[in-house]
């Protein structure tokens, strides 16, 4: 049961497809339903981000299994300008475009692992994961 | 020579259309035109190879075709059902053509390639350009509908005024929220308004941020904002993205808003019969 899925993102509707499909996966392997909302915002946060910096990238999500535990695994990757300073925008409050800034630090703490990947001029790679309790 | 081949074409129309409809018929198998019933699509088939014979037969697009196209968009045969049946009448027609003549060149051969690409692509073209008008046009309108239902403002009683959000909030929609939550409470004289979110599926930052600056901007007018209908799972989420909703109250659901709302300006819910008269309880509840 490892197999990959994913949506592409171009459009600001395809956020709502991206939710939607991972909201579903995670109904799928028995997350209650406080983390399929946690799950569904992160997977908004992680898309708008897409839509808003990068134009396009795709949303991909995976089923991982650990010893004793399994997890949803998000990918959310562009090959956008990339981030200048990860840990600025891991701040709170930090924004370029005039929202909250909570989007990434959010992200972070919705999931359970957290891990962001940025090359100015390549693109941008965070994985999360959210582990079944 | 097209001249030529149209004579050929037509004078054997019927031989081909009986290739054409034993070709048709054989591959009906592969799915979407399983749930047609025999004689429907019989009948159909027929009438669709008459409409190409005319249409070849008076170069280009006609009447019948554009009535047929709109009656099978209307019955909603799948846009594959046609694309298909033109490849196989071109083929059948070709594969005709060419049994008919004894020796065929290559360039020959090419002639009659193209005089046939040429009376079935227009046809094509038509169909798809009719097919993908009338989804365009569904999309348009499907467009105008999600618009009128995105943002509508309830005026309950003198004061108060209820905005219930269902679904997805995108930029184009928080637009709209904002605008009509501000004609609205200068419109009906609002002293507070009530923003219900139980039916907007996800909280994230940019769907807080558009109802933080729409309460700003009504508060800015002189009006109080409360945010109701926070599920606890939303309100989990809330707290873990870390935003600040404290500029405003916020309640759980549109009953204890209400509520608040009444005592905001100064009215309560009385009874007024202490067993009898249970009516307005009623009217609370069937808000709620």
């Amino acid at each position: 049961m490892n197999f990959q899925s994913g949506v592409h993102i171009k459009k600001e509707w395809d956020i709502v497809g991206a939710r939607q499909l991972g909201r579903n996966r995670a109904k799928e392997l028995g997350f209650g339903t406080v983390d399929q909302a946690r799950i569904a915002t992160a997977i908004s946060e992680l898309a708008r981000n897409i839509y808003l910096y990068a134009g396009t990238g795709r949303v991909s999500f995976e089923i991982v299994e650990d010893i004793n535990k399994k997890g949803l695994k998000i990918v959310a990757a562009d090959e956008g300008p990339g981030i200048l300073d990860i840990s600025q925008v891991m701040e709170d409050g930090f924004s370029t475009s005039g929202g909250l800034g909570a989007g990434l630090p959010g992200v972070k703490r919705l999931m359970d692992d957290f891990d962001i990947d940025s090359v100015q001029g390549e693109g941008t790679v965070i994985t999360t994961i959210k582990w079944v309790r | 020579m097209p001249e030529a081949l149209l004579k050929i074409v037509i004078e054997n129309s019927d031989e081909i259309s009986r290739n054409w409809l034993d070709q048709v018929s054989e591959r009906r198998g592969n799915g979407y035109t399983a749930n047609i019933s025999e004689e429907l699509f019989q009948s159909t088939n027929r009438e669709f190879v008459n409409v190409i014979f005319s249409s070849i037969n008076r170069h280009g697009s006609t009447e019948e075709l554009e009535t047929f196209s709109e009656r099978l968009i209307n019955l909603g045969w799948p846009l594959s059902y046609l694309t298909d049946g033109l490849q196989t009448f071109r083929r059948v027609t070709i594969d005709f053509i060419l049994n008919q003549s004894d020796q065929v060149d290559t360039e020959q051969f090419s002639k009659i390639l193209t005089v046939v690409d040429n009376w079935v692509e227009p046809i094509i073209k038509e169909l798809v350009n009719e097919y993908s008008g009338s989804w365009e046009h569904i999309v348009s309108l499907q467009r105008v509908a999600l618009q009128e239902l995105s943002a509508p403002l309830i005026p309950v009683m003198d004061n108060i005024t209820i905005m219930p959000l269902i679904g997805t909030i995108d930029t184009e929609r928080a637009k709209l929220i904002m605008e009509n939550l501000l004609d609205g409470v200068i419109k009906h004289n609002a002293e507070v308004v009530l923003i219900d979110i139980t039916g907007v599926p996800v909280v994230d930052t940019m769907v807080a941020h558009h109802i933080i600056q729409a309460a700003e901007a009504v508060r800015l007018i002189g009006s109080t904002c409360i945010l109701v209908g926070i599920r606890p799972e939303i309100a989990q989420t809330i707290v873990n993205l870390g935003i600040d909703l404290s500029k405003f109250p916020t309640k759980s659901s549109l009953r204890k808003g209400f509520n608040k709302a009444l005592a905001l300006t100064n009215r309560d819910v009385v009874n007024l019969n202490q067993d009898a008269n249970p009516d307005l309880e009623k009217l609370l509840d069937s808000l709620k």
